[in-house]
């Protein structure tokens, strides 16, 4: 396969992924990643600093079922949906099984009455499995800007 | 205090001597506000700083707040803890701009000065003059401008200042149970695992409250029964110091039978909510005692916190009237193998900005706080369990907020 195709594949895989979580089709969320994935959403000053706490941790795909499923059913906030931005995605390594991909991306919080603030900044560093496809992220690091969470964090990002 | 404003300004006035009925303005009104930066931060109090293990080695230094006031907590060559406001003597600039860090002395940048470790004032910038012009006078003394020091304690790891000298030792501040329970759950050295920040769109106070409110977690937060998380009986229990202010409650849980539990039931019919992934809730009785549950408060600004294996500290930081800066720490121990640290992790996300069990109480106070614009003239009411502030043997119950409105009460002088 040649690199070009693989860039493409991981490019669809990213655009898909915040077009299911910013149209609120977040069951599909999960089939984004294997089933032996890891998922965190952590600050810049935790990634740099080496610390291994997340917001939101999850190292298998029943845990990010898990995370919509208490999303619908129990947890309680305010309605609101996110507009991701992508920038430019760099795929910086590429072997016959897994590209290694870095994005930068800005959520935009809409609340259910139309207040609309930045929610949150910072980079994807994914590892992608090109096994199979469509492509899953193996790995799916959030590294947020800045450590400061507005009110609450439920749907992903 | 200041010569005349604040002394002879009275706060919001309480309908009543007793402890049930809560003046909504409390929350709202900025005068108030000022006078708890004054007679509670400032106050008689010890309010939560940093974790010794942040300021681990000497220069280390921790830049925070006691309410909105700056302060630097700093590891001097001799090892001793320091605490003193992040002000310079000269003309007030900020001095330590970032966090957290490492230094030999602090040098303000705006003329100079430098301070060493303890806030002495070692250095002024050309104070002799430049071709001996200018400088300062002869009367001049640095000895007359070192940084004002806070008196500084270490309890369990964990650091606590106070700006008065007459507030009690931090030992008899929080009274022998509220200390047992402390060291109950940090018995050990402790390694910070991640930290995180959530803004609270609410007064400080209804976050405090939150912490302290038995009453609503198994009605706010439904993830447990949600999922039917079997949580058998709970037995448990609030403990309230004398003075009110700070409490623990606790919940205990038969560890072994929900392991079992939770594994060898399956989906009784299509509608019935089983995790996929029971990881999160998989937790073992590292204290032997099979409390799965404690939450601690320090008054005014401080939560300790284990929720099975989930251990945090959390430090309250005003940010005007009605915003709150929750700082979270995550804790494991120097003693933990990789098994325990991953299901630290795992189990991380039952709290914090995205937790499971937590997320609600990021957005209910500014519920309360939406609800009270312009609409704050009467009282809530806090009567679940009694009418006073005492210990009990059950969690339906409000006497840890009470508490907190005793010594609120007994601060602000009302």
């Amino acid at each position: 396969m040649n690199d070009l195709a693989v860039r493409l594949g991981v490019h669809e895989l990213i655009a898909a992924y915040v077009d299911c979580i910013d149209e609120d089709r977040l069951e599909e969320w999960p089939d984004f990643f294997v089933e032996q994935c890891r998922y965190l959403i952590t600050s810049r000053s935790s990634h740099e600093a080496g610390l291994p706490h997340g917001v939101v941790y999850a190292a298998s795909r029943g845990m990010l079922v898990d995370r919509v499923t208490a999303l619908r059913r129990a947890n309680v906030f305010e309605p609101h949906r996110y507009r991701h931005i992508v920038g430019p995605i760099r795929v910086e390594a590429i072997d016959a099984t897994v590209a290694q991909a870095h994005s930068n991306f800005i959520a935009v919080r809409i609340m259910h009455d139309g207040e609309m603030s930045l929610f949150a900044a910072g980079r994807y560093l994914d590892r992608v499995d090109l096994t199979s496809k469509p492509y899953r992220f193996i790995e799916r690091l959030v590294v947020l800007d800045s450590q400061k969470i507005d009110t609450l964090l439920v749907i992903p990002l | 205090m200041s010569e005349f404003g604040a002394d002879v300004i009275r706060g919001i006035p309480w309908p009543s001597n007793g402890l049930t009925e809560i003046p909504f303005r409390l929350y709202t009104d900025p005068e108030q506000y000022l006078l708890e930066q004054e007679r509670i931060f400032k106050g008689p109090t010890w309010s939560f700083l940093c974790l010794a293990a942040e300021i681990a080695k000497p220069g280390d230094y921790v830049a925070t707040t006691i309410g909105e006031t700056a302060v630097i907590v700093t590891r001097d060559n001799q090892g001793r803890i320091n605490a003193f406001p992040n002000r310079c003597a000269h003309r007030g600039n900020l001095l330590c701009l970032e966090r957290q860090g490492n230094v030999k002395e602090i040098k303000c940048i705006y003329h100079g000065w430098t301070y060493d470790l303890t806030g002495r004032l070692t250095g002024v910038a050309f104070e002799r003059g430049v071709k001996r012009q200018g400088g300062m006078p002869t009367e001049f003394r640095k000895d007359e401008h070192d940084l004002a020091p806070l008196r500084v304690a270490e309890l369990a790891g964990l650091v606590f200042g106070s700006f008065r000298k007459d507030a009690p030792d931090l030992e008899s501040y929080l009274g022998p149970q509220v200390v047992g329970g402390i060291h109950r759950v940090l018995n050990r050295p402790a390694r910070i695992l991640g930290r995180s920040t959530q803004v609270l769109p609410n007064n400080w106070k209804l976050y405090a409250e939150n912490t302290k409110d038995t009453y609503h977690a198994s009605i706010l937060h439904s993830f447990l029964t949600t999922f039917r998380i079997n949580r058998l009986s709970m037995p448990g229990g609030i403990h309230i110091d004398d003075s009110g202010g700070h409490h623990f409650s606790q919940a205990k849980l038969d560890y072994a039978a929900e392991d079992g539990d939770y594994k060898r039931e399956g989906l009784r019919s299509d509608t019935d909510l089983r995790l996929e992934d029971p990881s999160v809730i998989e937790s073992v009785d590292e204290y032997g005692d099979s409390v799965s549950v404690q939450i601690l408060t320090i008054f005014p600004n401080m939560i300790l916190q284990q929720i099975r294996n989930t251990i945090a500290v959390r430090a309250i930081r005003p940010r005007g009237i009605d915003k709150t800066e929750l700082d979270w720490v995550h804790l494991g121990f120097e003693d933990d193998d990789d098994v325990m640290t991953e299901r630290r992790l795992r189990q991380g996300n039952l709290v914090g900005a995205a937790g499971y069990i937590a997320m609600e109480d990021g957005c209910v106070g500014g519920f309360v706080q939406r609800a009270l614009r312009f609409n704050d003239e009467d009282s809530g009411v806090v009567m679940m369990g009694g009418y006073d502030a005492q210990s009990q043997p059950f969690r339906s119950s409000e006497a840890a907020i009470r508490g907190f409105w005793k010594k609120y009460r007994a601060l602000i002088g009302d």
